[in-house]
């Protein structure tokens, strides 16, 4: 018999036996019988009309079975791909949404864009059947930034949307905002840039689908977070399919981080093509071909302005945001920078007063969507920046500036001016143990010695708060969102009393194998071994929204939770029979039942098998069986934040910037696994250290060209870019999930980019410098100081 | 054209077309797919491997390079082939949470492995800048460092 493993351990992983061995399940592991290969064509221009598409001579080359293009969705009579959220603009007006069809009709508007799909018997002939299609374009000017595609004389990538604007959105009280900027005793203003991300999970997309002319079913293997997701709005919304006609599969997924939970076109063309070949096709994207299918992230241009009163306390907060899009709406696109933006930009602190403007604009660029963190990142940079630029013209200590406007532990719940009500949290707790954890008091000590190496050091803070555990479906049902977030579980007992649970989040690198069975083991008292977790196919897991916004702790677990819940009030009922006694003495603590006062116990292993096969049971009043299934919506977001404070070293001679140290203290709520909350924190932090200080989707405007289209162009960070982090958590825990648990996923990636920036303008701040947008790469930093005209030299 | 080599112990003949890559020789023919493909230029490290006891990059090498050679691939690196025993870096990882999705796992086991062997006293330098041909997107390399570093510890005690 195996031990019980609960809430607060930290047992080695279930699933890494088989990663470790090269045992994994991942799609392009799979091979099906009598497979073809698929390999998609794509616009090599930003911006063109597609005048025609001659097939003849790839359908000549050896090999080829079909070639399938924008005509032939059509002449099928397949639907768009939609976009799940419907945002408004101030009158209520819905945003422009043109269609997003799966092949390209008409006109391409990115360099990516799909154009057909050529299917041969092996990967090699569908290239060079591909080469051999003969696209006629009317190349035209592409669009690529923001500020350039909202000018009257921008090229139009739609003829219905003007000025290229999908949605003028706004939040918050504009003219408390204007009243409170003329009481201010200073302004502080700040222009940014949030730089273009792609997110880059380790395995490239891939798919597999087959046809059962037999049973007239489909089945889809994907990479993807949420493969119900993907199963209702590709077969009810694009290809027509019924839902219990329809099969997807997501195995073993290398990495998400958001890119991999969108409805992809790629998804849908390749199941409606097994049908059309009648054979199982498969197609692995390239890495160069992730860079320009992968939905993007971020990419923001930001005019910001902070009202203070004459003793530092924040009056207002105004910002207006241009927000790309790319050239088309993806699943969440226009959510990301408007409903997971302007709700956040109320930060940790008590500004009475939020004002925030986004235009959210198309270009001929990827369509941009969520990327972990997913608009929060973008919004606690803007307000972290800020603070520090306000602190730094006032000439208050920044973290004492932090200190006078944090919102107090006792304040909670405490309700911004910007929609979300915070439910819990201690940012001064977790302010001040980063400060110790950081060893701060001896800073001056550390740049000191920098100093006397020519280096100049700097020390960033970002004391930051989010909103996670989508979603609360009322409150997202007003904010735009099509369908509710609810999660599931079922919890099945075997006769033998071992556990299989049955859940609608995915698991790709985040340890749910692991933290649901030490959710299970500590409230059914069954060894953890004895619980396994099954997800990621719609056959066998009844529903789910999958993996996202740190939610599947927070709402999946909570769906888990009561399930289990259900089992031990059905367990109890079962007891009660077989003890004779009544359903209210019936305790259940450690795996067993008794009847309260006695010593007449049935443990949960005699419960399972009575359940299952029993002579005696009371089926006047109870169905046998052990399986309970619960389905939970959360009441509001969950919050979790903290405070990290980066240390970096920039070399003045090459302009190189070096993270030295780095401190995080997170308030994620109760920890369920210490070591996988601890991986997750790290993992975040350096997807954040990535987008400050290395990473950068840049685009040639005019051409559409990506000119970081690959691993060499566009840089990751690597294990010699970084230090030992410090991580650690000081928790309080959620008013409203049921254990307590806020999320872990993103904060990580929320909070360090502006603590990363905020140490580097530090750093450079005796220069005279007050901004460095991101990345800050060592070409920025030394262009800066060379156009900083101030000696360079350390002192 | 027919190639011979030792595969994870033993003795292999296959066919394959000159251009086949040997990552593709493991995944598509021989279904061996630990080895995984992450890129297309060379930067990841997903499917390294060991040729004569060197790490390369399979994706880099042409499958007719192998005649005569031996090649280890993470299926073999436990030693016996369908057992649960691990080889002390893979125990490392388990022990260090040194992954999170897997993807990247085999290709840093491999090079780790490899880096034990080549330096037994391996610092934290050492195996940052070993490691500078393998991303991992999950785990911002921490655990792995550490991971690396317990591994090559019990490789050397277990002098292996």
């Amino acid at each position: 018999m195996g031990n019980v493993i609960g809430i607060g351990a930290a047992p080695k992983r279930k699933e890494d036996q088989r990663f470790l061995t090269g045992r994994g399940n991942y799609v392009s592991d799979i091979k099906r019988p009598g497979m073809t290969a698929g390999v998609f064509v794509r616009s090599p221009h930003g911006h063109a009309v597609l005048r025609g598409i001659d097939k003849s001579a790839a359908l000549a080359s050896p090999g080829v079975i079909a070639v399938l293009t924008g005509d032939d969705v059509a002449d099928d009579g397949l639907g768009s791909l939609p976009c799940g959220w419907g945002i408004t603009d101030a009158k209520g007006v819905p945003m422009k949404e043109p269609p997003f069809p799966m092949l390209a009709q008409d006109k391409v508007r990115f360099v990516g864009d799909m154009v057909a799909f050529v299917i041969a018997e092996t990967p090699e002939q569908a290239n060079a059947g591909a080469e051999l299609l003969k696209i006629d374009y009317e190349v035209l000017s592409s669009v690529v930034g923001v500020l350039e595609a909202v000018r009257p004389d921008a090229p139009q990538l739609f003829d219905d949307v003007p000025n290229n604007i999908c949605c003028d959105w706004e939040l918050g009280d504009k003219a408390a905002v204007e009243t409170a900027f003329k009481k201010a005793a200073h302004v502080a203003k700040l222009s940014l840039v949030n730089n273009r991300l792609i997110g880059n999970p380790m395995e490239p997309r891939a798919a597999i689908a087959e046809y059962e002319p037999g049973t007239d079913r489909f089945t889809l293997w994907t990479t993807s977070q949420f493969p119900h997701v993907v199963r209702f709005l590709m077969g009810a919304l694009v290809l027509n399919i019924p839902q219990h006609k329809l099969r997807v599969v997501a195995p073993d997924v290398g990495g998400g981080f958001g890119v991999k939970q969108f409805h992809y076109g790629e998804e849908a063309v390749i199941t409606w093509a097994a049908k059309r070949v009648m054979r199982p096709v498969k197609w692995v994207a390239s890495r160069s071909e992730g860079y320009v299918s992968d939905r993007h992230g971020r990419d923001h241009v930001t005019e910001a302005e902070l009202a203070l009163d004459e003793t530092g306390k924040f009056l207002a907060f105004r910002v207006n945001t241009l927000a790309n899009m790319g050239g088309y709406l993806s699943t969440f696109g226009p959510n990301i920078p408007t409903n997971l933006y302007g709700p956040l930009l109320g930060g940790v602190y008590t500004t009475p007063a939020i004002y925030c403007n986004v235009k959210v604009v198309f270009t001929n660029t990827v369509p941009v969507d969520a990327y972990r963190g997913a608009g929060r990142p973008e919004a606690t940079f803007v307000l972290e920046r800020i603070v520090d630029v306000a602190a730094s013209e006032m000439g208050i200590d920044r973290v004492e500036l932090r200190r006078r406007n944090m919102i107090p532990k006792e304040a909670y719940p405490y309700q911004t001016p910007v929609l979300v009500q915070y439910d819990s949290g201690d940012p001064m707790g977790c302010l001040d143990g980063a400060l110790v954890a950081a060893d701060v008091k001896n800073f001056g000590v550390r740049k000191a010695a920098s100093a006397s190496k020519g280096k100049f050091r700097g020390l960033g803070y970002s004391t930051y708060v989010e909103a996670c555990g989508l979603a609360p479906s009322r409150f997202a049902g007003r904010l735009g969102a099509r369908g509710g977030l609810y999660e599931s579980a079922t919890v099945r007992v075997h006769p033998t009393g071992q556990v299989t649970v049955m859940i609608g989040t995915h698991n790709h690198g985040q340890g749910h194998e692991t933290t649901f069975a030490q959710i299970v083991s500590d409230k059914l008292g069954v060894a953890f071994e004895n619980v396994d977790i099954v997800f990621g196919d719609t056959d066998r897991v009844q529903f789910g929204m999958g993996t996202y916004g740190s939610r599947s702790l927070v709402v999946g677990g909570a769906a888990l939770s009561k399930a289990t819940d259900k089992v031990i009030v059905k367990g109890k009922k079962i007891a009660a029979h077989l003890l004779e006694a009544s359903e209210a003495d019936i305790q259940f603590e450690a795996g067993k039942f008794s009847v309260a006062g006695t010593d007449r116990i049935k443990t949960f292993e005699e419960i399972a098998g009575a359940a299952y096969v029993p002579h005696d049971y009371p089926l006047e009043v109870l169905e046998p069986g052990l399986e309970e299934q619960a389905y939970y919506d959360p009441v509001n977001f969950t919050y979790p934040g903290g405070c990290h404070i980066a240390e970096v070293e920039v070399d003045p001679e090459t302009g190189t910037v070096t993270l030295v140290n780095y401190t995080a203290v997170d308030d994620v709520g109760t920890v369920i696994n210490p070591m996988i909350v601890e991986g997750q924190l790290h993992g975040g932090i350096v997807q954040g250290v990535g987008q400050a200080l290395f990473e950068n989707a840049v685009y040639d405007e005019g051409s559409g060209q990506l000119l970081s289209g690959s691993l060499m162009d566009y840089c990751m960070p690597r294990a010699d870019h970084l230090p030992m982090m410090k991580v650690a958590t000081h928790s309080t825990l959620c008013t409203h999930t049921p254990m307590g648990v806020k999320g872990c996923g993103e904060v990580g990636t929320i909070g360090s980019p502006a603590a990363v920036i905020n140490a580097v303008v530090d750093a450079l701040s005796h220069l005279g410098v007050t901004h460095v947008d991101m990345p800050a790469t060592p070409n920025r930093i030394w262009r800066l100081l060379q156009n900083a005209s101030l000696p360079v030299a350390a002192e | 054209m027919q190639i011979s080599f030792t595969l994870n112990g033993r003795p292999t003949t296959v066919d394959v077309e000159p251009a086949t890559l040997v990552a593709e020789l493991l995944r598509e023919q021989l279904n061996l797919t630990g080895t995984h493909i992450g890129c297309d230029t060379s930067q990841c490290g997903a499917c390294v491997v060991h040729l004569d006891g060197l790490p390369v990059k399979s994706c880099t090498l042409l499958a007719p390079a192998l005649d005569g050679a031996s090649l280890l691939t993470i299926e073999g690196l436990q030693g016996v082939p369908g057992s649960n025993r691990m080889h002390p870096m893979q125990e490392a990882f388990r022990e260090h949470h040194g992954l999170q999705c897997g993807f990247c796992t085999p290709g840093m086991l491999m090079t780790a492995v490899a880096l034990a062997t080549e330096k037994p006293d391996l610092t934290e330098a050492d195996v940052r800048h070993g490691l500078e041909g393998n991303i991992c997107r999950c785990t911002g390399y921490q655990n792995i460092v550490v991971s690396v570093m317990a591994g090559a510890a019990a490789m050397n005690a277990k002098g292996e």
